[in-house]
């Protein structure tokens, strides 16, 4: 169901009596109903404007469509959940969308050594903004903010303004191409299936020793450290987990939509909000990661929603402004 | 990327005795800490520009220097406050924007109109101020999302509304706030001089600024001294969206009229945060001040100067601007936390 949350006894949560604790994950701040039920109450009112949009074949495409944010949200429950924030993710999808240009060079041969690169590069970023926020103590508003600009500067820097080089068909079929005539299904994206061994590996990973240590490193540092856990190593490991799949996200985006620099401009935000939306709070120790992934979703969604009611792009943001203000303000008036 | 020198690992038993360096002199305190980094970049800076072959301190390029200084200077002037109190506001850049919009529009190119412009700058900037303060303050959410979500709506009523510059601001204003200067000092940078200084008296003088601190250091024990922390809190929100309105006016008089990008393209929110920071600001609250912030302002404004006089590519500029930022709070973070270990061990 969801991933452990702690403020809980161990014991409590492990009992295996199935109604009263599954209600409590559900129902208690941080539980995942909440975004559950906005989630349906969109797909309602999508349903009430374009009922085609539950056909299999566009039901998969937009799933397909929505992967990248939701495997960025992922990526960002885990450091938000151990007590920092990921502010360079977005810099780091353009960095990677553009690198794999200028490297691939639109030849197949170099496609598969340049994504090795890609996750390399953003393991890297991931271990300097970790490294940075636990030895030298900078928080990593500032430590991600600092990587942020150096990303954004650096390759503008060294595509010298515009974006060179070209994507191979190899490397864009990820974000683009789909299984046609799949039985049942028809069209099944590339991207879905990504998004699904990414979310099967981290649920995997939240639900272990790990991912547990993590929540209570957010929860309490000072209780984790007593208790023997390396918390610098451990919020590290929060911040590569984010690099590495902001990285997957830059793959899949750059082959839906190509090169540009505008390839990840304010996906940091748009994954903060997803996670939030999920009911995992800031400052770390309390929340889902399905509840994080349906966050994004539930964005995702909300954007497909203002598309069939004819709402102007322009006004895009001040709806999800207002969405997140009253989605948020309803936790936080409930947790009182 | 600053290489750390390898620390002692166990600080000794017997208490050091203090002796005055530099690094002493430095970690005292923070807000001296930034204009000692000023001084070095600027000491720097004239080194390397005259040996490129320039001059960094002359009157053009101190007037520019200045000008770059002033719009985020305002801007993060009210951001120490909200950062005091542990809160921040990530609205800021739309607030400046909009603030351009609404003097250029109003005045429309007539002196007559710029008291009308101003006031109707400054009751939108309170209104926005009070929505996020009630958000952070009374509903309870936290300030990253609450003003991230403020600054959405904004930003959504500037791409419907505008899709370049609108209004012209009354020449007046354009003459006397926008490019009159008193010898190499222009107008506008006397006037952020005045609002620091302001605040600055708030902080030290007031009821005000001494239980904004107290919130800041910690909300709990504030409310239980008696503190609204609301009401703090709710303030310092205006006041901080109040200095963004008065930067955007200074914007619409430097450009002559409404700049819908303008708060944004030049990173007002992120870049007034960072200025506060290195101004010794703890981001959790409770500790800095608007001294520190004017440095940190000065700071990043020298180094843009210095890199525009030796000609350094503008993206190059954005690389060294992270860096900076990075390795000047990792210093402060570093002697903080020396300071307390010390502490800890002469108790013990």
């Amino acid at each position: 169901m969801t991933a452990e949350v702690t403020r809980e006894p161990e014991g409590a949560a492990a009992r295996p009596v199935a109604g009263g604790v599954v209600r409590g994950r559900l129902v208690r701040p941080g539980g995942v109903l909440p975004i559950v039920v906005i989630l349906a109450l969109l797909l309602v009112l999508i349903a009430i404007q374009q009922p085609d949009f539950f056909q299999p074949a566009s039901l998969l495409s937009f799933l397909g469509r929505s992967a990248p944010i939701i495997i960025l949200a992922a990526g960002q429950y885990f450091v938000i959940v151990s007590g920092e924030f990921d502010l360079s993710v977005g810099s780091l999808v353009t960095a990677q969308v553009v690198v794999a240009a200028r490297l691939i060079d639109s030849d197949p041969g170099r496609t598969w050594p340049v994504v090795l690169l890609l996750f390399g590069f953003g393991l890297l970023v991931g271990v300097a903004n970790g490294l940075v926020t636990t030895t030298l103590r900078v928080p990593s508003f500032i430590t991600t903010l600092g990587m942020y600009l150096i990303l954004v500067g650096a390759v503008y820097l060294w595509s010298d303004g515009a974006p060179r080089g070209g994507l191979s068909d190899e490397f864009r079929r990820f974000g683009r191409l789909a299984f046609e005539d799949v039985p049942l299904l028809g069209r099944l994206p590339y991207a879905l299936l990504v998004l699904l061994a990414v979310a099967v590996l981290l649920l995997l990973f939240s639900r272990s020793d790990a991912g547990r240590t993590l929540v209570a490193v957010g929860d309490n540092p000072r209780t984790a450290e007593l208790t023997g856990v390396r918390v610098g190593r451990t919020k590290t490991v929060a911040f590569v987990i984010s690099g590495l799949a902001a990285t997957v996200a830059a793959i899949l985006l750059g082959g839906y939509s190509g090169v540009s620099f505008q390839a990840g401009l304010g996906l940091e935000f748009t994954a903060i909000t997803a996670v939030v939306l999920g009911g995992v709070a800031l400052g770390g120790g309390r929340g889902a990661l399905l509840g994080a992934m349906l966050g994004a979703l539930t964005l995702e969604t909300l954007f497909t929603l203002m598309n069939f009611y004819g709402v102007s792009g322009a006004l895009k943001s001040t709806v999800q402004g207002l969405i997140i203000l009253a989605a948020v303000s309803v936790g936080a008036l409930r947790r009182r | 990327m600053t290489a750390a020198p390898s620390a002692p690992q166990r600080t000794p038993a017997v208490p050091r005795r203090e002796v005055r360096t530099l690094r002493t002199a430095v970690g005292a305190d923070p807000a001296r800490g930034v204009f000692v980094a000023l001084a070095l970049t600027l000491a720097i800076g004239w080194v390397v520009v005259a040996l490129d072959g320039g001059q960094l301190l002359n009157q053009s390029s101190v007037v520019s220097l200045l000008h770059v200084a002033t719009g985020l200077g305002l801007v993060a002037a009210g951001q120490t406050l909200v950062i005091l109190g542990g809160s921040l506001d990530l609205s800021v850049g739309y607030v400046v924007s909009l603030s351009t919009l609404i003097a250029a529009e109003t005045m429309n190119g007539s002196d007559s109109r710029i008291g009308p412009a101003i006031l109707l700058v400054m009751a939108v900037s309170v209104a926005v101020g009070l929505v996020n303060g009630f958000l952070v303050a009374t509903v309870g959410i936290n300030a990253f999302i609450a003003t991230l979500g403020v600054g959405l709506l904004l930003k959504g009523y500037l791409e419907n509304g505008y899709d370049g510059p609108a209004g012209s601001t009354a020449p007046t204003l354009v003459q006397t706030l926008g490019y009159q200067r008193v010898g190499p000092v222009p107008v506008a940078f006397l006037l952020f001089l005045a609002v620091a200084a302001a605040i600055w008296f708030a902080l030290r003088r007031t009821r005000y600024g001494h239980h904004l601190v107290a919130v800041g250091g910690d909300a709990q024990v504030a409310r239980l001294s008696g503190v609204r922390n609301d009401r703090v809190l709710i303030l310092s929100h205006v006041l901080c969206a109040l200095c963004a309105g008065l930067a955007g006016v200074y914007l619409a008089s430097r450009l002559g009229s409404g700049a819908p990008r303008v708060g944004v393209e030049s990173f007002y929110d992120l870049e007034s945060i960072a200025a506060v920071v290195l101004g010794g600001a703890a981001l959790a609250g409770g500790r800095g001040g608007v001294v520190g912030t004017v440095g940190g302002v000065l700071l990043l404004a020298s180094v843009d100067s210095v890199f525009n006089q030796l000609d350094v590519d503008a993206f190059f500029k954005q690389v060294v601007r992270g860096v900076i930022i990075i390795a000047a709070v990792a210093l402060y973070a570093r002697r903080r936390h020396r300071r307390h270990r010390e502490r800890n061990g002469a108790r013990s």
